[in-house]
């Protein structure tokens, strides 16, 4: 089985994947994620996985595909005026590699801005990034990301951290 | 603007039969006055009891500006006390929740106090020898409110000393939270996890009123539940639904459909829309969970329960039920333009898993603040509020399906869904709260 990718490949790839949603280029980002892939930003510290725990984003692709479709639909009131994000990055640190499965997990911690109107919020916290391979590909199987204040009263968050 | 704490005229003056006046949303004074007045005589939830299940068990609300503590005394009571120091005033719990242990301790002079309020210790108390000290209120300890009503699991307060009774105050408006704890197989609810808590920039009337309003899903939620719809159009019509589908498609049903749902009004604000049925009603069936309610109460009873599919039962102001999907979503005014929502999910004790992951995912895809739902509405009501600044035109139309004849046999009752009538009802509940008492022209 081969890697899913080399340390710069890995590193590169989640950078690539926080640019494409800062530059809106959903279609792109959506083929990122493996058939079977998530998008997980749990509700409180040390959530365990499963559907049965309230989380923030908890999204297969379906769902994904809903939020990426809606944003393009003229009649989605609370992006009359547009929401942009801008994502900034430490330096991903690849965790641990499966020599089993050619898996990866890459930890990022992250500042993330959203902007609308005259409002613009900021978030922080640690994205994981969890890739394997798909043919000649790496996707993403997970990213889970884990935000600072993720139990605050939050205002409408309407793009992708 | 006029004087309206002087004036209980110039408050009447805000609310006809069929229409309000923007000030409700948009006057500060008025804010003040809700929470001296509406909040403080009304039962407000101030949480569920599972959220408290051992002694020294507490969460820290804040209700009509009122810093309170909810906390399981030594004796198993729950009890509510103001969460103030009886000798400074510090705050004596800074957490939102957690167990403080069997004792209440200030963290600034180390007073002491018995989890039922009662002053217990002072440093060095000969310093309070020949004083006035014990005839004082701060001898007396923790203020405890005296009116909590405990309901199922769901704890009410009521602030002012004087007003309806708890039983008189909602009425049959309580068979909503009778079926969602019936729901359970053993007749018991608990709160799964933390809340979801929502900041809106807008008025808390707004978000209260949007949840017994049923003409807008079809236009506020086209953009979310439409696309979802759209996605899944191509689908053979037995295919089988992924469960977001199930929740999303419902919310684009036609005026028809929130039409016939119907909405039953109670006095003092309450209401529930889907008497008939609901965005609710077509779920798929969880078989072990239908066998495991047969066996708990007889297959009668348990058809009557599960049968009832009621969409947002109000209790005004402070709490919104949903049975059917076991979330409720909690409302804190913070001031006249910002109020915090809070959506929990209720674990059915005894009941499968697969009821706990459905009322989760429901709570996330529509009561987030990432929900693409839940965007749209706050989008709206955001809209209002700034809207409303415009002169010209004053008022708030509350006129769909207003009649005389409702002005003369009252609004209890079952109306058509997507009349008005449950907004009439709860500012009907807003005026006779806020003049209450009140004289003067």
């Amino acid at each position: 089985m081969p890697t899913v990718g080399d340390d710069r490949q890995l590193i590169e790839f989640v950078q690539w994947e926080a640019r494409l949603i800062d530059e809106k280029r959903f279609d792109e980002w959506y083929d990122l994620f493996a058939d079977d892939g998530r998008y997980w930003m749990p509700l409180t510290r040390g959530q365990p996985a499963g559907a049965e725990h309230t989380s923030l984003f908890d999204e297969d692709k379906l769902l994904l595909k809903i939020r990426i479709e809606r944003l393009r639909n003229p009649n989605s009131y609370s992006q009359a005026q547009p929401s942009w994000c801008q994502h900034i990055l430490q330096m991903p640190c690849i965790e641990s590699r499966d020599a089993e499965s050619g898996g990866a997990v890459l930890r990022t911690p992250f500042m993330y801005l959203e902007y609308q109107q005259d409002q613009q919020d900021l978030y922080a916290g640690v994205a994981w990034h969890h890739l394997k391979r798909a043919g000649d590909k790496i996707v993403i199987a997970l990213k889970k990301i884990e935000l600072l204040n993720c139990e605050a009263a939050l205002p409408s968050l309407q793009l992708f951290p | 603007m006029s004087d309206y704490r002087s004036s209980a005229a110039a408050i009447r003056a805000l609310v006809r039969d069929d229409a309000v006046h923007r000030d409700v949303y948009l006057s500060p004074a008025l804010f003040d006055l809700e929470m001296e007045r509406l909040w403080r005589s009304a039962w407000v939830y101030i949480g569920h009891d599972s959220q408290v299940p051992n002694v020294g068990d507490f969460l820290s609300v804040n209700i009509a500006r009122q810093p309170l503590l909810l906390l399981r005394g030594s004796d198993g009571v729950l009890r509510v006390l103001l969460n103030r120091c009886a000798h400074k005033g510090s705050r004596l719990v800074g957490a939102s929740s957690g167990n403080c242990g069997r004792l209440l301790r200030c963290s600034y002079h180390g007073w002491t106090y018995t989890l039922d309020g009662t002053l217990r210790t002072v440093p060095i108390k000969s310093g309070y020898a020949d004083t006035r000290f014990a005839e004082s209120e701060a001898a007396k300890g923790l203020t405890n409110i005296e009116h909590v009503a405990n309901y199922r699991g769901f704890v009410f307060i009521r602030l002012s000393r004087s007003g309806a009774s708890f039983e008189e105050y909602f009425g049959d408006s309580l068979s909503s939270i009778d079926n969602l704890a019936d729901r359970s197989p053993v007749g018991r609810l608990e709160v799964a996890g933390a809340p979801l808590r929502y900041l809106h920039n807008s008025n808390w009337k707004m978000f209260i009123e949007n949840l017994n309003d049923t003409m807008h899903p079809m236009v506020a939620h086209e953009s979310s539940a439409g696309t979802a719809r759209q996605l899944w159009k191509d689908q053979p019509a037995d295919a089988p639904k992924p469960m977001v589908i199930e929740q999303f498609l419902p919310f684009v049903s036609n005026y028809e459909f929130f039409d016939k749902m119907g909405v039953k009004i109670y006095d003092n604000g309450h209401s529930y829309t889907g008497v008939n049925f609901s965005i609710h009603s077509s779920y798929s069936a969880i078989p072990e969970y239908a066998a495991q309610m047969a066996a708990a109460y007889g297959a009668e009873r348990a058809q009557a329960i599960l049968g009832e599919s009621r969409h947002n039962t109000v209790y005004y102001p402070s709490l919104t039920v949903k049975g059917a999907i076991q979330t409720i979503r909690v409302v804190r005014p913070m001031a006249v333009d910002r109020t915090l929502i809070e959506s929990f999910t209720l674990r059915l004790v005894g009941a499968p898993t697969a009821l706990l992951a459905r009322s989760a995912t429901y709570n996330r895809v529509i009561n987030s603040p990432t929900s693409v739902v839940g965007h749209d509405d706050l989008y709206c009501y955001r809209a209002i509020q700034e809207g409303l600044a415009a002169d010209g035109n004053e008022w708030v139309s509350l006129h769909r399906n207003y009649s005389e004849r409702e002005k003369e046999s009252g609004l209890p009752g079952i109306h058509n869904g997507t009349s008005e009538a449950s907004m009439r009802g709860q500012f009907r509940a807003w005026l006779a709260a806020m003049t209450a008492g009140e004289t003067g022209a």
